[in-house]
Protein backbone atom coordinates (compact mmCIF):
# COMPACT_ATOMS: atom_id res chain seq x y z
CA UNK A 1 0.00 0.00 0.00
CA UNK A 2 1.76 2.77 -0.79
CA UNK A 3 1.11 6.68 0.85
CA UNK A 4 -1.88 7.73 -1.84
CA UNK A 5 -3.74 5.18 -1.02
CA UNK A 6 -3.31 4.33 2.59
CA UNK A 7 -4.69 8.34 2.92
CA UNK A 8 -7.25 7.67 0.73
CA UNK A 9 -8.20 4.36 2.84
CA UNK A 10 -7.99 6.45 6.17
CA UNK A 11 -10.32 8.84 4.44
CA UNK A 12 -12.88 6.53 3.96
CA UNK A 13 -12.02 4.97 7.36
CA UNK A 14 -12.81 8.17 9.22
CA UNK A 15 -15.98 8.99 6.66
CA UNK A 16 -17.88 5.89 8.38
CA UNK A 17 -16.58 6.20 11.77
CA UNK A 18 -17.59 9.96 11.73
CA UNK A 19 -21.26 9.22 10.37
CA UNK A 20 -21.46 6.69 12.50
CA UNK A 21 -21.13 8.41 15.93
CA UNK A 22 -22.89 11.34 14.41
CA UNK A 23 -25.73 9.52 14.33
CA UNK A 24 -25.48 8.11 17.43
CA UNK A 25 -25.44 11.76 18.49
CA UNK A 26 -28.45 12.57 17.08
CA UNK A 27 -30.48 9.20 17.93
CA UNK A 28 -31.70 10.71 20.86
CA UNK A 29 -33.63 13.31 19.47
CA UNK A 30 -34.81 11.32 16.57
CA UNK A 31 -36.09 8.15 18.37
CA UNK A 32 -37.85 11.38 20.65
CA UNK A 33 -39.53 12.96 17.69
CA UNK A 34 -40.64 9.13 16.40
CA UNK A 35 -42.08 7.94 19.27
CA UNK A 36 -44.35 10.86 19.70
CA UNK A 37 -46.38 9.59 16.52
CA UNK A 38 -47.00 6.33 18.40
CA UNK A 39 -50.38 5.39 19.93
CA UNK A 40 -50.79 5.26 23.57
CA UNK A 41 -51.42 1.50 23.59
CA UNK A 42 -48.02 1.17 21.38
CA UNK A 43 -46.00 3.12 24.51
CA UNK A 44 -47.08 1.21 26.60
CA UNK A 45 -46.62 -2.50 25.05
CA UNK A 46 -43.34 -1.01 24.53
CA UNK A 47 -42.17 0.70 27.71
CA UNK A 48 -44.74 -0.37 29.90
CA UNK A 49 -41.72 -2.24 31.76
CA UNK A 50 -40.80 1.14 33.21
CA UNK A 51 -44.21 2.11 33.90
CA UNK A 52 -44.20 -1.29 36.59
CA UNK A 53 -41.46 -0.01 38.46
CA UNK A 54 -43.60 3.33 39.03
CA UNK A 55 -47.05 2.61 39.86
CA UNK A 56 -47.95 -0.78 40.25
CA UNK A 57 -51.45 -1.32 39.36
CA UNK A 58 -50.66 -1.14 35.54
CA UNK A 59 -48.34 -4.24 35.09
CA UNK A 60 -51.22 -6.68 33.93
CA UNK A 61 -50.97 -6.12 30.36
CA UNK A 62 -46.79 -5.00 29.79
CA UNK A 63 -44.17 -7.29 28.11
CA UNK A 64 -41.42 -7.33 30.63
CA UNK A 65 -38.83 -6.22 27.98
CA UNK A 66 -38.40 -2.30 27.26
CA UNK A 67 -38.54 -2.12 23.59
CA UNK A 68 -36.96 0.72 21.93
CA UNK A 69 -38.54 1.73 18.89
CA UNK A 70 -37.93 3.96 15.80
CA UNK A 71 -40.98 3.40 13.36
CA UNK A 72 -44.29 3.13 14.83
CA UNK A 73 -46.52 0.81 13.58
CA UNK A 74 -49.22 3.32 12.96
CA UNK A 75 -48.84 7.08 12.72
CA UNK A 76 -51.15 8.94 15.22
CA UNK A 77 -51.19 12.68 16.00
CA UNK A 78 -52.99 11.27 19.19
CA UNK A 79 -50.01 12.25 22.02
CA UNK A 80 -50.29 15.35 20.41
CA UNK A 81 -54.00 16.18 20.35
CA UNK A 82 -53.96 15.16 24.10
CA UNK A 83 -51.23 17.36 24.63
CA UNK A 84 -52.23 20.24 23.21
CA UNK A 85 -56.43 20.00 23.20
CA UNK A 86 -56.89 17.97 26.35
CA UNK A 87 -54.40 19.16 29.15
CA UNK A 88 -54.13 22.52 29.64
CA UNK A 89 -51.39 21.31 32.19
CA UNK A 90 -48.56 21.26 29.68
CA UNK A 91 -49.21 24.49 27.66
CA UNK A 92 -49.34 26.35 30.88
CA UNK A 93 -45.72 25.21 31.47
CA UNK A 94 -44.89 25.78 28.72
CA UNK A 95 -46.16 29.26 28.86
CA UNK A 96 -44.01 29.46 32.09
CA UNK A 97 -40.89 28.51 30.13
CA UNK A 98 -41.61 31.08 27.85
CA UNK A 99 -42.79 33.92 29.95
CA UNK A 100 -39.17 33.27 32.06
CA UNK A 101 -36.65 32.47 28.71
CA UNK A 102 -37.59 35.13 26.56
CA UNK A 103 -37.64 38.52 28.70
CA UNK A 104 -34.21 37.00 30.27
CA UNK A 105 -32.88 36.56 26.74
CA UNK A 106 -34.48 39.93 25.64
CA UNK A 107 -33.53 42.10 28.18
CA UNK A 108 -29.82 40.60 29.36
CA UNK A 109 -28.84 41.09 25.36
CA UNK A 110 -30.38 44.82 25.55
CA UNK A 111 -28.14 45.02 28.38
CA UNK A 112 -25.10 43.46 27.20
CA UNK A 113 -25.19 45.47 24.39
CA UNK A 114 -25.21 48.66 26.19
CA UNK A 115 -21.99 47.49 28.27
CA UNK A 116 -20.13 45.88 26.25
CA UNK A 117 -19.84 49.20 23.81
CA UNK A 118 -19.07 50.95 27.67
CA UNK A 119 -16.03 48.36 28.15
CA UNK A 120 -14.80 48.25 24.59
CA UNK A 121 -14.45 52.53 24.78
CA UNK A 122 -11.67 54.49 26.34
CA UNK A 123 -10.69 51.19 28.76
CA UNK A 124 -9.50 52.19 32.05
CA UNK A 125 -8.09 49.99 34.96
CA UNK A 126 -11.90 50.94 36.50
CA UNK A 127 -13.38 49.37 33.75
CA UNK A 128 -10.93 46.09 33.96
CA UNK A 129 -11.64 45.76 37.32
CA UNK A 130 -15.09 45.02 36.75
CA UNK A 131 -14.64 43.01 33.99
CA UNK A 132 -12.44 40.97 35.72
CA UNK A 133 -15.06 40.48 38.42
CA UNK A 134 -17.47 39.85 35.87
CA UNK A 135 -15.49 36.72 34.81
CA UNK A 136 -15.06 35.35 38.09
CA UNK A 137 -18.71 35.88 38.23
CA UNK A 138 -19.42 33.45 35.15
CA UNK A 139 -17.34 31.07 36.39
CA UNK A 140 -18.99 30.16 39.33
CA UNK A 141 -21.09 27.26 39.03
CA UNK A 142 -25.33 27.36 40.83
CA UNK A 143 -24.32 26.14 43.79
CA UNK A 144 -22.53 29.27 44.41
CA UNK A 145 -24.49 31.84 42.73
CA UNK A 146 -27.89 30.69 43.80
CA UNK A 147 -27.64 31.30 47.06
CA UNK A 148 -27.32 35.42 46.89
CA UNK A 149 -29.65 35.13 44.52
CA UNK A 150 -32.34 33.39 46.95
CA UNK A 151 -31.25 35.97 49.61
CA UNK A 152 -32.12 38.91 47.53
CA UNK A 153 -35.53 37.65 46.25
CA UNK A 154 -36.22 36.56 50.06
CA UNK A 155 -35.25 40.53 51.07
CA UNK A 156 -37.46 41.92 47.93
CA UNK A 157 -40.13 39.75 48.39
CA UNK A 158 -40.07 37.96 45.26
CA UNK A 159 -39.18 34.46 46.28
CA UNK A 160 -41.64 32.46 44.29
CA UNK A 161 -42.31 35.20 41.17
CA UNK A 162 -41.12 34.56 38.19
CA UNK A 163 -38.46 38.07 39.12
CA UNK A 164 -36.94 36.02 41.40
CA UNK A 165 -35.30 33.96 38.11
CA UNK A 166 -35.79 37.15 35.45
CA UNK A 167 -33.90 39.36 37.45
CA UNK A 168 -30.94 37.48 38.18
CA UNK A 169 -30.94 36.24 34.89
CA UNK A 170 -31.01 39.61 33.22
CA UNK A 171 -28.08 40.55 34.69
CA UNK A 172 -26.02 37.51 34.26
CA UNK A 173 -22.92 38.43 32.83
CA UNK A 174 -22.17 35.66 30.53
CA UNK A 175 -23.26 37.77 27.06
CA UNK A 176 -21.41 40.79 28.40
CA UNK A 177 -18.27 38.43 28.12
CA UNK A 178 -18.61 37.52 24.69
CA UNK A 179 -19.98 40.16 23.31
CA UNK A 180 -17.05 42.79 24.65
CA UNK A 181 -14.67 40.36 23.25
CA UNK A 182 -16.31 41.14 20.00
CA UNK A 183 -16.60 44.41 19.71
CA UNK A 184 -12.93 45.13 21.38
CA UNK A 185 -12.20 43.63 17.67
CA UNK A 186 -13.95 46.71 15.68
CA UNK A 187 -10.94 48.43 14.16
CA UNK A 188 -10.71 51.84 16.14
CA UNK A 189 -10.34 53.99 12.53
CA UNK A 190 -14.28 52.87 11.89
CA UNK A 191 -15.14 55.02 14.79
CA UNK A 192 -12.24 57.62 14.02
CA UNK A 193 -13.90 57.90 10.65
CA UNK A 194 -17.43 58.18 12.31
CA UNK A 195 -16.19 60.74 14.42
CA UNK A 196 -15.04 62.76 11.94
CA UNK A 197 -18.36 63.28 10.45
CA UNK A 198 -19.93 64.36 13.64
CA UNK A 199 -21.23 60.97 14.67
CA UNK A 200 -22.14 61.18 18.61
CA UNK A 201 -21.33 58.69 21.10
CA UNK A 202 -24.67 56.87 21.02
CA UNK A 203 -24.85 56.77 16.97
CA UNK A 204 -21.55 55.23 17.55
CA UNK A 205 -23.22 52.50 18.94
CA UNK A 206 -25.95 52.03 17.32
CA UNK A 207 -24.98 52.78 13.88
CA UNK A 208 -21.32 51.24 13.80
CA UNK A 209 -21.08 48.55 16.75
CA UNK A 210 -24.36 47.07 16.59
CA UNK A 211 -24.99 46.27 12.88
CA UNK A 212 -21.20 44.96 12.92
CA UNK A 213 -21.92 42.81 15.76
CA UNK A 214 -25.42 41.31 14.28
CA UNK A 215 -23.98 38.02 14.12
CA UNK A 216 -22.65 38.04 17.41
CA UNK A 217 -25.63 39.16 19.03
CA UNK A 218 -27.57 36.78 17.65
CA UNK A 219 -25.39 33.85 18.12
CA UNK A 220 -25.41 35.13 21.57
CA UNK A 221 -29.23 35.41 22.18
CA UNK A 222 -29.61 31.84 21.14
CA UNK A 223 -26.97 30.49 23.27
CA UNK A 224 -28.42 32.58 26.09
CA UNK A 225 -31.69 31.09 24.87
CA UNK A 226 -31.04 27.73 25.04
CA UNK A 227 -29.05 27.79 28.58
CA UNK A 228 -32.41 29.39 30.45
CA UNK A 229 -34.75 27.10 27.77
CA UNK A 230 -33.19 24.29 29.91
CA UNK A 231 -33.43 25.64 33.32
CA UNK A 232 -34.26 23.23 35.98
CA UNK A 233 -32.11 24.48 39.34
CA UNK A 234 -33.38 27.77 39.48
CA UNK A 235 -37.24 27.12 39.54
CA UNK A 236 -36.37 24.53 41.87
CA UNK A 237 -34.81 26.50 44.23
CA UNK A 238 -36.47 30.37 44.30
CA UNK A 239 -40.16 29.15 43.31
CA UNK A 240 -41.83 26.63 45.43
CA UNK A 241 -45.13 26.70 43.72
CA UNK A 242 -44.72 23.66 41.13
CA UNK A 243 -47.43 25.21 39.03
CA UNK A 244 -45.10 28.43 37.89
CA UNK A 245 -42.31 25.93 36.69
CA UNK A 246 -41.46 25.68 33.22
CA UNK A 247 -41.62 22.69 31.67
CA UNK A 248 -38.33 21.70 31.76
CA UNK A 249 -38.82 20.77 35.43
CA UNK A 250 -41.99 19.92 35.10
CA UNK A 251 -40.75 17.34 31.82
CA UNK A 252 -39.52 15.15 35.31
CA UNK A 253 -42.89 14.86 36.70
CA UNK A 254 -44.20 13.73 33.50
CA UNK A 255 -42.10 10.99 32.26
CA UNK A 256 -43.07 8.76 35.68
CA UNK A 257 -46.33 9.52 35.11
CA UNK A 258 -48.35 9.91 31.61
CA UNK A 259 -45.62 8.12 29.60
CA UNK A 260 -48.34 7.64 26.29
CA UNK A 261 -47.81 11.48 26.24
CA UNK A 262 -44.20 12.12 27.34
CA UNK A 263 -42.34 11.74 23.83
CA UNK A 264 -44.66 14.26 22.34
CA UNK A 265 -44.31 16.69 25.36
CA UNK A 266 -40.76 16.50 24.89
CA UNK A 267 -40.90 16.96 20.65
CA UNK A 268 -43.04 20.19 21.55
CA UNK A 269 -40.77 21.63 24.04
CA UNK A 270 -37.83 21.16 21.59
CA UNK A 271 -39.79 22.44 18.51
CA UNK A 272 -38.22 26.47 19.14
CA UNK A 273 -34.58 25.40 19.96
CA UNK A 274 -34.92 23.05 17.03
CA UNK A 275 -36.27 25.41 14.65
CA UNK A 276 -33.25 27.97 16.06
CA UNK A 277 -30.66 25.79 15.30
CA UNK A 278 -31.94 24.92 12.25
CA UNK A 279 -31.99 28.91 11.00
CA UNK A 280 -29.56 30.12 12.88
CA UNK A 281 -26.86 27.44 12.96
CA UNK A 282 -24.11 29.18 11.10
CA UNK A 283 -24.83 32.28 13.68
CA UNK A 284 -24.50 29.44 16.30
CA UNK A 285 -21.17 28.39 14.79
CA UNK A 286 -19.85 31.79 14.84
CA UNK A 287 -20.99 32.66 18.21
CA UNK A 288 -19.12 29.75 19.67
CA UNK A 289 -16.03 30.40 18.01
CA UNK A 290 -16.10 33.95 19.59
CA UNK A 291 -16.51 32.23 22.76
CA UNK A 292 -13.06 30.69 22.68
CA UNK A 293 -9.64 31.98 24.70
CA UNK A 294 -11.00 33.80 28.03
CA UNK A 295 -8.02 36.46 26.90
CA UNK A 296 -8.58 36.92 23.55
CA UNK B 1 -10.59 77.17 21.04
CA UNK B 2 -11.13 74.57 19.00
CA UNK B 3 -8.30 72.42 20.87
CA UNK B 4 -10.28 72.83 24.03
CA UNK B 5 -13.94 71.61 22.79
CA UNK B 6 -12.58 68.80 21.02
CA UNK B 7 -11.18 67.55 25.14
CA UNK B 8 -14.02 68.73 26.19
CA UNK B 9 -15.84 66.41 24.00
CA UNK B 10 -13.61 63.30 24.84
CA UNK B 11 -14.64 63.65 28.38
CA UNK B 12 -18.25 64.07 27.63
CA UNK B 13 -17.46 60.72 25.69
CA UNK B 14 -15.42 59.25 28.84
CA UNK B 15 -18.25 59.54 30.68
CA UNK B 16 -21.00 58.16 28.34
CA UNK B 17 -18.68 54.70 28.04
CA UNK B 18 -18.66 54.98 31.60
CA UNK B 19 -22.43 55.48 32.04
CA UNK B 20 -22.76 52.22 29.52
CA UNK B 21 -21.23 50.28 32.32
CA UNK B 22 -23.47 51.25 35.02
CA UNK B 23 -26.40 49.89 34.60
CA UNK B 24 -25.59 46.27 34.40
CA UNK B 25 -22.67 46.65 37.21
CA UNK B 26 -25.06 48.20 39.61
CA UNK B 27 -27.27 45.19 38.68
CA UNK B 28 -24.66 43.00 39.20
CA UNK B 29 -23.66 44.31 42.56
CA UNK B 30 -27.49 43.77 43.54
CA UNK B 31 -28.07 40.77 42.93
CA UNK B 32 -24.80 39.05 43.27
CA UNK B 33 -21.59 41.25 44.70
CA UNK B 34 -23.32 42.14 47.82
CA UNK B 35 -25.89 39.46 49.19
CA UNK B 36 -22.11 37.39 48.22
CA UNK B 37 -20.65 40.15 50.81
CA UNK B 38 -23.84 38.86 53.09
CA UNK B 39 -23.35 35.36 52.52
CA UNK B 40 -19.53 35.26 53.37
CA UNK B 41 -20.44 36.65 56.75
CA UNK B 42 -23.59 34.94 57.49
CA UNK B 43 -20.99 31.91 56.74
CA UNK B 44 -18.69 33.20 59.95
CA UNK B 45 -22.03 33.92 62.74
CA UNK B 46 -23.88 31.45 64.47
CA UNK B 47 -27.29 32.73 63.41
CA UNK B 48 -29.09 35.56 61.51
CA UNK B 49 -30.76 36.97 64.81
CA UNK B 50 -27.68 36.36 67.57
CA UNK B 51 -25.05 37.68 64.45
CA UNK B 52 -22.16 36.24 66.75
CA UNK B 53 -19.16 35.48 65.39
CA UNK B 54 -18.12 32.03 65.04
CA UNK B 55 -15.34 31.40 62.91
CA UNK B 56 -15.03 28.43 60.97
CA UNK B 57 -17.66 26.86 63.33
CA UNK B 58 -19.84 26.53 60.13
CA UNK B 59 -17.69 25.51 57.85
CA UNK B 60 -16.71 22.42 60.37
CA UNK B 61 -20.47 21.73 60.70
CA UNK B 62 -20.27 21.69 57.07
CA UNK B 63 -17.46 19.44 56.16
CA UNK B 64 -18.71 17.16 59.23
CA UNK B 65 -22.63 16.30 57.55
CA UNK B 66 -22.43 12.73 55.92
CA UNK B 67 -24.24 13.91 52.85
CA UNK B 68 -21.85 17.07 52.23
CA UNK B 69 -19.01 14.70 51.78
CA UNK B 70 -21.18 12.27 49.86
CA UNK B 71 -21.97 15.66 47.67
CA UNK B 72 -18.84 16.07 47.50
CA UNK B 73 -17.16 12.80 46.61
CA UNK B 74 -19.90 12.16 44.01
CA UNK B 75 -19.40 15.85 41.85
CA UNK B 76 -15.58 15.93 42.23
CA UNK B 77 -15.87 12.31 40.84
CA UNK B 78 -18.09 12.80 38.50
CA UNK B 79 -16.19 16.00 37.14
CA UNK B 80 -12.57 14.68 36.83
CA UNK B 81 -13.41 11.67 35.23
CA UNK B 82 -15.76 13.67 32.50
CA UNK B 83 -13.74 16.82 32.26
CA UNK B 84 -11.17 16.05 30.87
CA UNK B 85 -12.67 12.95 28.63
CA UNK B 86 -14.81 15.90 26.79
CA UNK B 87 -11.86 17.54 26.06
CA UNK B 88 -9.93 14.38 24.84
CA UNK B 89 -12.69 12.95 23.45
CA UNK B 90 -13.69 17.12 21.34
CA UNK B 91 -10.39 17.46 20.58
CA UNK B 92 -9.69 13.93 18.62
CA UNK B 93 -12.94 14.46 16.38
CA UNK B 94 -12.27 18.17 15.92
CA UNK B 95 -8.53 16.50 14.54
CA UNK B 96 -10.32 13.62 12.44
CA UNK B 97 -12.83 16.01 11.04
CA UNK B 98 -9.91 18.08 9.43
CA UNK B 99 -9.46 15.59 6.93
CA UNK B 100 -11.30 16.32 3.52
CA UNK B 101 -14.30 14.23 3.99
CA UNK B 102 -17.73 13.94 2.54
CA UNK B 103 -20.39 15.80 4.24
CA UNK B 104 -18.42 17.10 6.78
CA UNK B 105 -20.33 20.03 7.03
CA UNK B 106 -23.61 17.56 7.87
CA UNK B 107 -21.48 15.40 10.61
CA UNK B 108 -20.75 18.47 12.04
CA UNK B 109 -24.23 19.73 12.43
CA UNK B 110 -25.34 16.30 14.29
CA UNK B 111 -22.43 16.80 16.67
CA UNK B 112 -23.82 19.82 17.42
CA UNK B 113 -27.43 19.12 18.07
CA UNK B 114 -27.26 18.46 21.30
CA UNK B 115 -26.78 21.21 22.56
CA UNK B 116 -29.36 22.53 21.23
CA UNK B 117 -31.93 20.28 22.21
CA UNK B 118 -33.45 20.57 25.65
CA UNK B 119 -32.16 17.87 28.14
CA UNK B 120 -36.14 17.50 29.77
CA UNK B 121 -37.07 16.09 25.84
CA UNK B 122 -35.13 13.13 25.54
CA UNK B 123 -34.94 11.89 29.20
CA UNK B 124 -37.03 9.20 28.36
CA UNK B 125 -34.88 8.00 25.91
CA UNK B 126 -32.01 7.92 28.47
CA UNK B 127 -34.28 6.72 30.69
CA UNK B 128 -35.58 3.44 28.11
CA UNK B 129 -31.63 2.74 26.78
CA UNK B 130 -30.67 2.22 30.71
CA UNK B 131 -33.37 0.36 32.73
CA UNK B 132 -33.00 -2.59 33.57
CA UNK B 133 -34.54 -4.57 31.44
CA UNK B 134 -33.74 -1.25 28.69
CA UNK B 135 -32.11 -1.21 25.48
CA UNK B 136 -28.61 -1.67 26.55
CA UNK B 137 -29.25 -4.49 29.14
CA UNK B 138 -30.42 -6.70 26.28
CA UNK B 139 -27.15 -5.44 24.03
CA UNK B 140 -25.55 -7.02 26.76
CA UNK B 141 -27.32 -9.74 26.70
CA UNK B 142 -27.49 -10.78 23.18
CA UNK B 143 -23.65 -10.87 24.02
CA UNK B 144 -23.80 -13.39 27.09
CA UNK B 145 -23.38 -10.85 29.38
CA UNK B 146 -24.63 -10.16 32.10
CA UNK B 147 -27.68 -6.92 33.22
CA UNK B 148 -26.40 -4.08 34.83
CA UNK B 149 -28.36 -2.07 37.20
CA UNK B 150 -27.39 0.79 35.88
CA UNK B 151 -29.31 3.62 37.86
CA UNK B 152 -28.89 2.28 40.96
CA UNK B 153 -25.39 1.31 40.83
CA UNK B 154 -21.96 2.27 40.95
CA UNK B 155 -22.94 2.42 37.09
CA UNK B 156 -25.27 5.58 37.94
CA UNK B 157 -22.02 7.80 37.29
CA UNK B 158 -21.66 6.24 33.86
CA UNK B 159 -24.78 7.20 32.69
CA UNK B 160 -24.27 11.13 33.26
CA UNK B 161 -21.07 10.76 32.08
CA UNK B 162 -22.79 9.56 28.80
CA UNK B 163 -24.79 11.94 28.81
CA UNK B 164 -22.68 14.84 29.94
CA UNK B 165 -20.59 14.09 27.03
CA UNK B 166 -23.31 14.08 24.60
CA UNK B 167 -24.51 17.64 25.37
CA UNK B 168 -21.02 19.06 25.59
CA UNK B 169 -18.64 17.08 23.30
CA UNK B 170 -20.20 19.17 20.28
CA UNK B 171 -19.51 22.42 21.37
CA UNK B 172 -16.10 21.58 22.55
CA UNK B 173 -15.36 20.32 18.70
CA UNK B 174 -16.43 23.29 17.34
CA UNK B 175 -13.52 25.29 19.26
CA UNK B 176 -11.18 23.06 18.74
CA UNK B 177 -11.78 23.12 14.78
CA UNK B 178 -11.73 26.26 14.50
CA UNK B 179 -9.04 26.75 16.51
CA UNK B 180 -7.40 24.34 14.67
CA UNK B 181 -8.05 25.85 11.10
CA UNK B 182 -6.32 29.14 12.72
CA UNK B 183 -2.83 27.59 12.64
CA UNK B 184 -0.55 29.09 10.18
CA UNK B 185 -0.82 26.74 7.42
CA UNK B 186 3.24 27.38 6.30
CA UNK B 187 4.22 26.36 9.70
CA UNK B 188 2.82 23.19 8.96
CA UNK B 189 4.15 22.84 5.39
CA UNK B 190 7.45 23.54 6.74
CA UNK B 191 7.40 21.31 9.42
CA UNK B 192 5.84 18.66 6.33
CA UNK B 193 8.56 19.23 4.19
CA UNK B 194 11.34 18.70 6.88
CA UNK B 195 9.31 15.14 7.03
CA UNK B 196 7.63 15.57 10.75
CA UNK B 197 5.41 12.78 10.77
CA UNK B 198 1.49 13.41 11.38
CA UNK B 199 1.98 12.29 15.06
CA UNK B 200 4.90 14.89 15.40
CA UNK B 201 3.14 17.78 13.95
CA UNK B 202 0.46 17.44 16.32
CA UNK B 203 2.60 17.31 19.63
CA UNK B 204 4.82 20.08 18.83
CA UNK B 205 3.28 22.18 16.67
CA UNK B 206 -0.45 22.14 16.79
CA UNK B 207 -1.06 21.30 20.42
CA UNK B 208 1.18 24.51 21.42
CA UNK B 209 -1.13 26.43 19.31
CA UNK B 210 -4.29 24.73 20.70
CA UNK B 211 -3.41 25.43 24.35
CA UNK B 212 -5.17 28.61 24.89
CA UNK B 213 -8.39 26.82 23.55
CA UNK B 214 -7.99 23.96 25.75
CA UNK B 215 -7.28 26.09 28.44
CA UNK B 216 -10.43 27.22 27.56
CA UNK B 217 -12.41 23.76 26.89
CA UNK B 218 -11.02 23.21 29.97
CA UNK B 219 -12.71 26.13 31.67
CA UNK B 220 -15.80 25.63 29.70
CA UNK B 221 -16.82 22.21 30.49
CA UNK B 222 -15.40 22.18 34.45
CA UNK B 223 -18.36 24.64 34.65
CA UNK B 224 -20.46 22.79 32.65
CA UNK B 225 -20.00 19.99 34.71
CA UNK B 226 -21.27 21.51 37.39
CA UNK B 227 -25.22 21.72 35.60
CA UNK B 228 -25.19 17.59 35.44
CA UNK B 229 -27.52 18.15 37.99
CA UNK B 230 -29.88 19.11 35.87
CA UNK B 231 -29.54 15.35 33.88
CA UNK B 232 -29.62 13.53 37.49
CA UNK B 233 -33.13 15.73 38.24
CA UNK B 234 -34.72 14.47 35.03
CA UNK B 235 -33.82 10.94 35.11
CA UNK B 236 -34.18 10.48 39.06
CA UNK B 237 -36.12 13.06 40.50
CA UNK B 238 -35.60 14.12 43.92
CA UNK B 239 -33.99 11.48 45.48
CA UNK B 240 -31.13 10.00 43.18
CA UNK B 241 -29.12 6.89 43.90
CA UNK B 242 -25.96 6.91 45.93
CA UNK B 243 -23.48 7.46 43.31
CA UNK B 244 -25.75 10.08 41.57
CA UNK B 245 -26.22 12.31 44.71
CA UNK B 246 -24.66 15.78 43.38
CA UNK B 247 -23.92 18.70 45.57
CA UNK B 248 -26.62 20.44 43.97
CA UNK B 249 -29.15 17.90 45.93
CA UNK B 250 -27.36 18.79 49.04
CA UNK B 251 -27.68 22.44 48.57
CA UNK B 252 -31.50 21.70 47.82
CA UNK B 253 -32.05 19.87 50.22
CA UNK B 254 -30.72 22.80 52.82
CA UNK B 255 -32.84 25.68 51.21
CA UNK B 256 -35.16 23.74 52.23
CA UNK B 257 -34.18 23.17 56.08
CA UNK B 258 -33.30 26.39 55.75
CA UNK B 259 -30.38 26.17 57.62
CA UNK B 260 -28.72 29.73 55.84
CA UNK B 261 -25.28 28.92 57.69
CA UNK B 262 -24.57 26.09 56.53
CA UNK B 263 -25.44 27.11 53.19
CA UNK B 264 -23.50 30.17 52.85
CA UNK B 265 -20.84 28.03 53.96
CA UNK B 266 -20.81 25.36 51.13
CA UNK B 267 -21.83 28.36 48.62
CA UNK B 268 -17.99 30.29 49.96
CA UNK B 269 -15.87 26.79 49.96
CA UNK B 270 -17.10 25.99 46.90
CA UNK B 271 -16.52 29.80 44.94
CA UNK B 272 -12.76 29.28 46.72
CA UNK B 273 -12.15 25.71 45.32
CA UNK B 274 -13.32 27.19 41.73
CA UNK B 275 -10.94 30.67 41.84
CA UNK B 276 -7.81 28.44 43.04
CA UNK B 277 -8.67 25.36 40.39
CA UNK B 278 -8.99 28.34 38.19
CA UNK B 279 -5.76 29.98 39.02
CA UNK B 280 -3.95 26.76 38.83
CA UNK B 281 -5.19 26.36 35.19
CA UNK B 282 -4.51 29.90 34.05
CA UNK B 283 -1.02 29.55 35.46
CA UNK B 284 -0.21 26.22 33.84
CA UNK B 285 -1.42 27.89 30.35
CA UNK B 286 0.87 31.22 30.82
CA UNK B 287 3.97 28.06 31.37
CA UNK B 288 2.96 26.01 28.16
CA UNK B 289 1.51 28.94 26.06
CA UNK B 290 3.40 31.85 26.44
CA UNK B 291 5.95 31.21 23.18
CA UNK B 292 3.55 30.89 20.76
CA UNK B 293 1.73 34.28 21.69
Amino acid sequence: MNKRQKEKFLNIAVTIFAVIAALLFVMPTILTIANSFMTSTEISANYGAMLENMTEDKKTYISEKVNLKFIPDKVTFDQYKNVLLKNPDYLLKFWNSIALTVPITVFQMLLAILTSYGFSRYPNKFKSIIFFTYIILMIMPYQVTLVPNFLVAEKFNILNTRWAIILPGIFSPFSVFLLSKVMRRIPISYVEAAKLDGASELQILTKIHMPLCKGAIVSIAMLVFIDYWNMVEQPLVLMKDADMHPLSVFLSQINTGDIGLAFAVGTVYMVPTILMFLYGEDYLLEGITYSGGIKG
Amino acid sequence: MKKRKDQCGRKGERIFSNICVMPSLIGVLIFFLIPFGIVVYYSVINNPIMHDFVGIENYKRLIETVAFKKASVNTATFSLISVPLAVILSLWLAVLLERDIPGKSVVRTLFLSPLMVPTASVVLVWQVLFHTNGTLNQIIEMFGGNDIDWMKSAHGQTIIIVMFLWKNMGYNMILFMSALAAIPRDIIEVAKLEGASGWYQFIHIKLRYLSPTILFVLILSLINSFKIFREVYLLTGDYPYDKMYMLQHFMNNTFNSLDYQKLSAAAVLFSLIMIVIIAILLAIENHFGKDVE
